[in-house]
């Protein structure tokens, strides 16, 4: 298949079987897969053909771990060409257990260190603003257990008192945080000054709608999916 | 004279102005010193985001430079700055205050001896030692017209005159077989006093990553003494010292900070006083280096 086949959903799981050469998948990886393919399906303004476009969505994958179905999408919207998937983890394969951007055109960060991503994330959409790219929308998915890292809350504290309207965080909850989050994430997100919505993380059409809302204060999409 | 905060902050403020490229990234240290502008960024006090933002304005073309106290923008974030700068592979600037002991009287919160040999362990970093304010205006000129990741630390303790000239840079010539003493950045006037009636060769250095071990192998010619004298952690190069001269004999007496709790406060000089960085104590230590004779080759 060549690089710049575009591929549909159900295509999904023989790539994810090429890149780790399982039928079953684990779903540690699969926690996200929904969520990305509406991201890169409907929502991210990004073109294989142009990954340094000024003008195009950024998109920051926080959780680099469990990145199957990130390399999987990548490879179905012509970013990664399929016949990479299968060196997945090799010494010659740009293909990690955590993603590279230096070796992976059309990846924006480089993760696998927990609670990277936002803060990186809050520096772009201030960058943006200040070289005045009034389009451009900055997407950071963080995991519900990777929330653990203070990190993250610095950002987000930052974010919502600045109002950085061009941020939406996406969360992908599958209650894998040890100690939870009493109250629910999405309270915390209002909280420091966020608009917030919960979702079914499995739910395309609700994904899509969560991920298009903007307004003059950043976004925090939960997206629920099972443990 | 003014200080090398001093300069920093009009230097600063003028590039600003003058380069939409440079932003200044800040947790709350410094922003009573500047202006307030659109790309003067102060998280509060939150020093890992201060890195992450530098990175993400990085990735954005802009010109990061971020500041605080050493303790606070090298140590607190120094994953970040593994990170987020270095494996992102974007550019910053880094420019600290406090040094090794200029907060003598805040305590060991506020000191950072180790920063030089932390951000040594991390690849791709040029690091500036400034001795005098002009030499931080050299500095943080180049620094803000490249975009590859720079560290300068600045300090209270300076040097009477600047010394602007690129990599080791002689200042008083020994005789040929003499000790080739190496004074990075704010040591240098204390070193000078200590070996001035001494023969040996003294040499200054400001930035010391990339160590200029080219420049060292020349001065040492054959084999002989080398003084290194740090006003960071000592033996913070030595490993570089001895790569450079790793092919002919040698010895090594290196000066610096030493690795231990002083718990004491008062005043940065009774810290160099104390850490042997004086200039009785450097003649000391070098008198002490060169009354032991060298053990023959078996």
């Amino acid at each position: 298949m060549a690089a710049t086949t575009t591929l549909d959903y159900d295509d999904l799981p023989a790539l994810l079987t090429e890149l780790t050469g399982d039928e079953k998948h684990d779903r540690s990886a699969l926690s996200t897969l929904d969520v990305l393919w509406v991201l890169y399906d409907r929502v991210l303004r990004v073109d294989p053909r142009a990954t340094d476009d000024p003008e195009r969505d950024r998109f920051l994958l926080s959780k680099g771990h469990g990145p199957a179905a990130y390399y999987a999408v990548l490879a179905a919207k012509g970013f990664l060409a399929v016949d990479r998937l299968a060196g997945f983890g090799g010494f010659d394969s740009p293909l990690g257990y955590h993603p590279d951007h230096l070796l992976i055109p059309g990846v924006e960060i480089s993760s696998g260190s927990l609670g990277h991503g936002l803060p990186i994330a809050v520096g772009t959409s201030l960058g943006l603003e200040a070289r005045r790219r009034e389009r451009a929308r900055v997407f950071c998915l963080v995991g519900d257990a990777e929330l653990d890292e203070g990190s993250n809350w610095e950002a987000v504290q930052l974010a919502g008192r600045l109002g950085l309207g061009r941020l939406t965080a996406v969360v992908v909850d599958n209650h894998s945080s040890t100690y939870h989050w009493p109250g629910g994430i999405a309270a915390r997100f209002e909280l420091e000054g966020w608009s917030a919505a919960r979702v079914d993380g499995r739910d395309h059409e609700a994904l899509e709608r969560a991920l298009t809302t903007t307004g003059e204060r950043p976004h925090a999409v939960v997206a629920e999916v099972e443990r | 004279m003014t200080t090398m905060r001093k300069r920093f902050y009009e230097l600063a403020t003028r590039a600003l102005d003058d380069d939409p490229r440079t932003a200044i990234v800040l947790a709350e240290i410094g922003v009573s010193e500047l202006p307030r502008h659109e790309r003067v960024f102060n998280v509060g006090i939150r020093e890992q985001l201060m890195i992450g933002v530098a990175a993400g304005l990085a990735f954005e073309g802009l010109r990061p430079v971020v500041h605080s106290y050493a303790p606070f923008v090298v140590e607190r974030p120094y994953e970040q700055i593994k990170l987020d700068l270095g494996h992102q592979d974007v550019g910053a600037v880094l420019v600290s205050t406090g040094a090794s002991y200029d907060g003598a009287q805040s305590g060991r919160t506020h000191q950072s001896p180790g920063d030089v040999a932390l951000l040594s362990a991390l690849p791709g970093w040029t690091i500036h030692v400034p001795g005098h304010p002009d030499e931080l205006e050299d500095a943080l000129t180049g620094a803000l017209a490249g975009d590859d990741r720079i560290y300068i630390r600045m300090s209270e303790e300076s040097n009477a005159a600047p010394v602007r000239a690129d990599g080791l840079t002689v200042l008083r010539r020994g005789s040929p077989d003499a000790p080739v003493v190496v004074a990075v950045g704010p040591t240098l006037d204390e070193t000078l006093a200590a070996t001035s009636d001494l023969d040996a060769t003294v040499a200054y250095l400001a930035t010391v990553r990339p160590f200029d071990g080219d420049g060292l192998r020349g001065l040492v010619g054959a084999g002989g003494d080398v003084v290194l004298v740090e006003p960071y952690l000592a033996g913070t190069s030595a490993a570089e010292v001895a790569a450079a001269v790793a092919d002919r004999p040698h010895r090594l007496l290196a000066l610096g900070v030493a690795n231990v709790e002083l718990r004491r406060y008062g005043r940065g000089r009774d810290h160099r006083a104390a850490h042997g960085l004086d200039a009785a104590g450097i003649r000391r230590a070098f008198t002490g280096f060169l009354d032991k004779p060298a053990v023959a080759p078996l």
